[in-house]
């Protein structure tokens, strides 16, 4: 069996009004060059699920999104940008904003084919006063009520690892899988980038397996995208590239996120990594500090 | 009281007044991801009570508290547990954890904010509310709060811009859920220590940080606080504590987190 695509195969399968996950973590593992195969697409209406991170303000500012439901966008990341609260502030976009833990399980009853998952996460908050349509249900065991967590089904989610074969076995070798697993599972297709593509007897080494965090029936797609985590990291490949995060900061505070776009996205993702300054660059950012 | 230090930060004080929030948990989660509640986890782990497991903020439990900041590149955390994302529900979740969290805003019935925005939210409807995970973990788990500013902005007079932290509101409470069911423990600001303990879950002072008044206290908080007789000291940090800290903040991390770093005890107090 064979899941290779090319980035543009794999986002062709991607149509309009789709709901599709964005695995990693705030400015960590993000599918990016899939992501930028997004931005020059022409697909539009898309309800986009995610852990936030930078990759929020380029769809929104883009007009690919219809819908976001998202969990915290970490404060070690990158920084939204004024565009992106502007966007949210607008009120053009439905936004559903939740706690990480509500997004885990929502993945989790998409994944395991059920309609809620009981929790008393967003208990007495304004998650649920916020968001009407998370109910609350009767427990049939004690007099109390909890939330359920309705699930997050997905068309399509997108991943980024560290190395694959091309039977769709995903290796992730840094030091958190996120949430990607539940993104795997809770997706009709999943479509997954690597930094590098392997044979399948890479994984015959027991510690290699065992970074392996959902069985290949779960991966679709497979796509070799080298460096196609920047500007975020692919610990321990490379670590996010602040000076460029700084450029597309400064490019959304002017309003400019389009402009920032059309100077570094380029036609394709070599044209991208050339603007950026190249794939051994991206490779040379150094890893972060906790 | 005698090994008192002296020449001690505010900032210094508020980690030691932390640290005490832990100091009968025994053996649970202390966390917290900003500087004084790293600090004083760690703190409270390599002083009075060693059987605290704390992260290093990122996916793993440490062994041994590690310097916050940039490190040598030879130097090796000693990881003593993985915990990433997917599994911190697991722990956040199971009541085995006691978090330390930094409010935007805290009110009257210990309901907190997590967002970074301040104000708007009721109007505009739409923004950026950053719950986070902290509406799971804080219905599950004890929690404290360390707020750099003690200010009515911080401790407003009505209910939070956004509640991400559930407190002792009765309207708030889901059928069959009750009050007992909400575990705040300590309030530590820039002017004093507080907890929920006063008449109806009130907030009330316990100790006043130097040279400040309970009048101050009182000016700077948007609703009336608990007071009962004459209200003692914050206990100043000892030499051995402040060779801890220093030790674990090479960097002087803790010197960017209160305005003005200033010192613990206002000068002509000595």
């Amino acid at each position: 069996m064979d899941k290779q695509y090319s980035l543009r195969e794999a986002v062709a399968q991607i149509e309009d009004g789709m709901t599709v996950g964005i695995g990693g973590w705030g400015a960590r593992r993000k599918p990016m060059a899939l992501l930028r195969e997004i931005l020059r697409s022409e697909l539009k209406d898309l309800t986009v699920v995610a852990c936030g991170g930078a990759e929020l303000g380029m769809l929104c500012a883009t007009g690919k999104v219809r819908k976001l439901v998202f969990a915290f966008v970490p404060p070690d990341s990158i920084p939204l940008g004024p565009c992106f609260r502007q966007i949210l502030r607008s009120g053009a976009i439905e936004v559903m904003e939740i706690d990480e833990g509500m997004l885990q399980l929502g993945l989790r009853a998409a994944a395991w084919g059920l309609p809620f998952m009981p929790t008393g996460a967003g208990l007495g908050t304004d998650v649920l006063t916020r968001n009407p349509q998370i109910k609350l249900v009767d427990s049939p065991y004690d007099d109390k009520e909890w939330v359920a967590m309705p699930a997050l089904q997905l068309d399509v989610s997108l991943l980024h690892v560290d190395r694959a074969d091309a039977r769709g076995v995903c290796q992730i070798a840094g030091p958190d899988h996120y949430l990607d697993d539940g993104f795997a599972r809770a997706a009709t297709r999943t479509i997954v980038s690597c930094e590098e593509l392997v044979a399948s007897d890479f994984f015959h080494d027991p510690a290699r397996a065992r970074q392996v965090f959902w069985e290949r029936s779960a991966t679709s797609v497979v796509v070799e995208a080298p460096g196609g985590a920047h500007p975020g990291s692919c610990n321990p490949q490379y670590g996010a590239d602040l000076r460029h995060f700084g450029t597309c900061v400064a490019a959304a505070e002017d309003g400019g996120m389009v402009g920032y776009l059309q100077q570094y996205l380029g036609a394709d993702e070599a044209e991208y990594q050339h603007n950026v300054g190249g794939l051994d660059a991206i490779r040379a950012l150094e890893l972060p500090t906790c | 009281m005698s090994d008192a230090a002296t020449g001690y930060t505010l900032a210094e004080l508020c980690i030691v007044a932390a640290a005490e929030a832990f100091r009968h948990d025994g053996e649970i989660l202390a966390a917290g991801s900003g500087v004084i509640p790293r600090l004083a986890a760690s703190l409270a782990m390599k002083t009075f009570n060693p059987d605290l497991m704390i992260t290093d903020a990122g996916a793993f439990l440490l062994g041994e508290p590690c310097p916050i900041g940039q490190r040598p590149a030879d130097f090796h955390q000693a990881n003593e547990t993985w915990l990433g994302l997917s599994r911190a529900c697991d722990t956040f979740w199971s009541r085995k954890c006691h978090t330390i969290l930094e409010p935007s805003q805290l009110d009257r019935f210990g309901q907190a904010n997590s967002s970074a925005q301040y104000g708007g939210l009721r109007q505009t409807g739409a923004m950026l509310a950053e719950p986070r995970g902290f509406p799971g973990l804080s219905i599950s788990s004890p929690r404290s709060f360390f707020v750099a500013g003690h200010t009515t902005r911080a401790f407003p007079p009505g209910e939070c811009d956004y509640v991400s932290y559930p407190g002792f509101n009765p309207a708030r409470l889901a059928r069959g859920h009750s009050l007992e069911d909400i575990d705040i423990r300590r309030v530590v600001t820039d002017l004093c220590v507080m907890d929920f303990g006063g008449p109806d879950n009130q907030l009330r002072l316990l100790t006043l940080h130097p040279g400040v008044t309970v009048q101050q206290v009182q000016d700077n908080t948007g609703f009336p606080i608990a007071v009962a007789g004459t209200v003692p000291a914050t206990a100043p940090p000892t030499a051995a504590q402040l060779a801890i800290i220093a030790a674990l903040d090479p960097h002087q991390l803790r010197a960017t987190v209160i305005a003005d770093n200033p010192p613990g005890e206002p000068a002509g107090q000595l």
